[in-house]
């Protein structure tokens, strides 16, 4: 695979570029293995604070690999390592003195099936604050609230808090999952498919709160969808067989790809 | 690249779409062919039919838009595909212009009536149609083979025309200046002319269209143009 066709910076921390992207997260030489099996190849991309990254691909190109490596999800698994470097502001995630809690208090992440907790919509929220936070119930409510309200879900939940989260519907759950991330205050938020289990107006809303929260936050996507990526991205890479095949502007991606595979995959002419 | 999509139903649209704006291009270029030949020949009834053809041209180009448009609701096209249905939309609307720009010929052949011109004042006019078709004929080429290069020849080839457009126009200009009475179908042959010249800046629009189609990227650099008819008029003090 060639590399040419984009361009990394080469800075190794946060630096504000000429065009005014401010790096949060640097891939760099990233391998990963499950067992023997070299999922990941010498992977290199930036996120950037403030932007949309959407990571396409077909299945078991690696894009969930990835996103599990950025808050070292796969640390939960033996047999799984990564080597290179993940540039999180100045600290690299990967050194093993990277304190994970804290990490994944950083990192967010929105799976692909809502996973409300078994408890009450206002539990599901302060549960997570309540782990890194000792705070009086007064300003334990107004952390709730603000991240139901940040979530698009205040309105339609602030009758019924006291509710099962898991009694709420598949769009609310998605949006309480995404309320749950927020409260606990992360820099990062890593969505998983997060609109595949969902009709098409609650996939709205969800991509209307990414638009809403990129102004806050650091935003990777993995989407099967193209058309969302197309949507929601400020940047989108493609990968294919562990490799990151191209990476640039989501508006040249979709309309003049410079390598032919990235544009089999998005016009469906793959395999 | 692979030809096929997976779905398809997706590469027949596609196709359908391609062999439309072909068979609109074929409809185009016989308008101008014959328009022009009904001046010549002083042929009414030929320029008739030119006008009457006209509403073929028409309504192909409105299949063209609801195809393009269906084809893009179903299938949410991206990078090549949706710059092939781009292509499509804007190759009809030149197209269009192009039969719409024959039929005014036609049209002043008819009004002309038995009042024609001496067949030696409409040879600077069938040049340039020589010329314009057979830009018309590359750039259309260029497109079902979907070659940027030629594309480009024909892009940089429309500084010609203007060329000759700008010394029929002197031409014109000097018989009317000698005879009154060649004012009125002198002033026809000119907007003859400018039609004429026209149809070639809407061949090098495809050309443009057909380098995006091909690259992805609009052209950036300046189109050679040639001396315009404007300064032929300047040139006279009239």
């Amino acid at each position: 695979m060639t590399m040419a066709n984009f361009t990394v910076p080469t800075v190794t921390s946060t630096v504000t570029s000429a065009d005014g992207l401010t790096e949060k997260i640097s891939v760099r030489n990233l391998d990963f293995f499950y067992g023997d099996h070299r999922a990941l190849k010498t992977i290199n991309v930036a996120l950037y604070h403030g932007k949309v990254t959407a990571f396409i691909g077909p299945s078991g190109c690696g894009k969930s690999t990835l996103l599990r490596v950025l808050n070292r999800m796969y640390d939960l698994y033996p047999n799984q390592r990564a080597t290179g470097t993940v540039q999180l502001d100045h600290d690299n995630i990967l050194s093993p003195s990277q304190d994970l809690n804290l990490l994944r208090a950083k990192v967010g992440m929105v799976f692909q099936k809502p996973t409300p907790f078994p408890m009450t919509i206002y539990e599901n929220i302060a549960f997570g604050i309540r782990l890194y936070e000792k705070l009086p119930k007064s300003e334990l409510d107004g952390r709730v609230q603000h991240a139901l309200e940040r979530a698009a879900l205040w309105n339609e939940v602030k009758d019924k808090l006291g509710a099962n989260g898991q009694s709420l519907s598949g769009g609310q759950q998605q949006r309480l999952c995404i309320a749950r991330t927020v409260a606990v205050r992360p820099e990062v938020i890593l969505f998983d498919e997060p609109c595949s289990a969902l009709d098409p107006i609650s996939t709205a809303k969800i991509e209307e709160l990414i638009d809403e929260l990129k102004e806050d936050y650091t935003i990777a996507i993995v989407t099967h969808n193209m058309q969302q990526a197309a949507r929601v991205s400020d940047f989108t890479a493609f990968m294919y067989l562990g490799e990151l095949v191209e990476y640039g502007e989501t508006t040249k991606i979709f309309t003049a790809p410079n390598d032919r595979r990235t544009q089999d995959y998005i016009t469906g002419r793959f395999g | 690249m692979n030809e096929q999509h997976t779905a398809k139903a997706f590469d027949i649209d596609l196709q359908e779409l391609s062999r439309m704006v072909a068979e609109m291009g074929g409809l185009a270029e016989k308008q101008v062919a014959d328009a022009v030949d009904a001046l010549a020949k002083r042929d009414t009834n030929m320029a008739q039919r030119v006008t009457d053809s006209d509403n073929a041209i028409d309504v192909l180009q409105r299949e063209i838009e609801e195809r393009s448009v269906l084809t893009i609701a179903r299938r949410q096209p991206m990078a090549v595909d949706l710059r092939e249905i781009v292509g499509a939309l804007r190759l009809a609307n030149d197209l269009e212009r192009v039969g719409d720009l024959a039929k005014n010929i036609a049209k002043r052949v008819i009004a002309l009536n038995a009042e024609f011109p001496p067949p030696k004042l409409i040879r600077g006019v069938e040049h340039m149609t020589d010329l314009v078709l057979g830009q018309l004929k590359a750039v259309l080429d260029a497109y079902a083979r979907r070659d940027d290069a030629k594309a480009m020849a024909v892009w940089r080839g429309d500084e010609e025309i203007d060329a000759v457009c700008t010394s029929v126009f002197r031409e014109l200009l000097t018989y009317m200046m000698e005879d009154p009475r060649n004012i009125t179908f002198c002033i026809h042959l000119m907007f003859c002319a400018k039609n004429i010249e026209r149809m070639g800046d809407h061949a090098t629009n495809i050309a443009e269209t057909v380098h995006y189609i091909v690259g992805g990227a609009p052209i950036t650099e300046r189109r050679p143009k040639g001396e315009t008819e404007i300064s032929a008029l300047a040139g006279t003090n009239v």
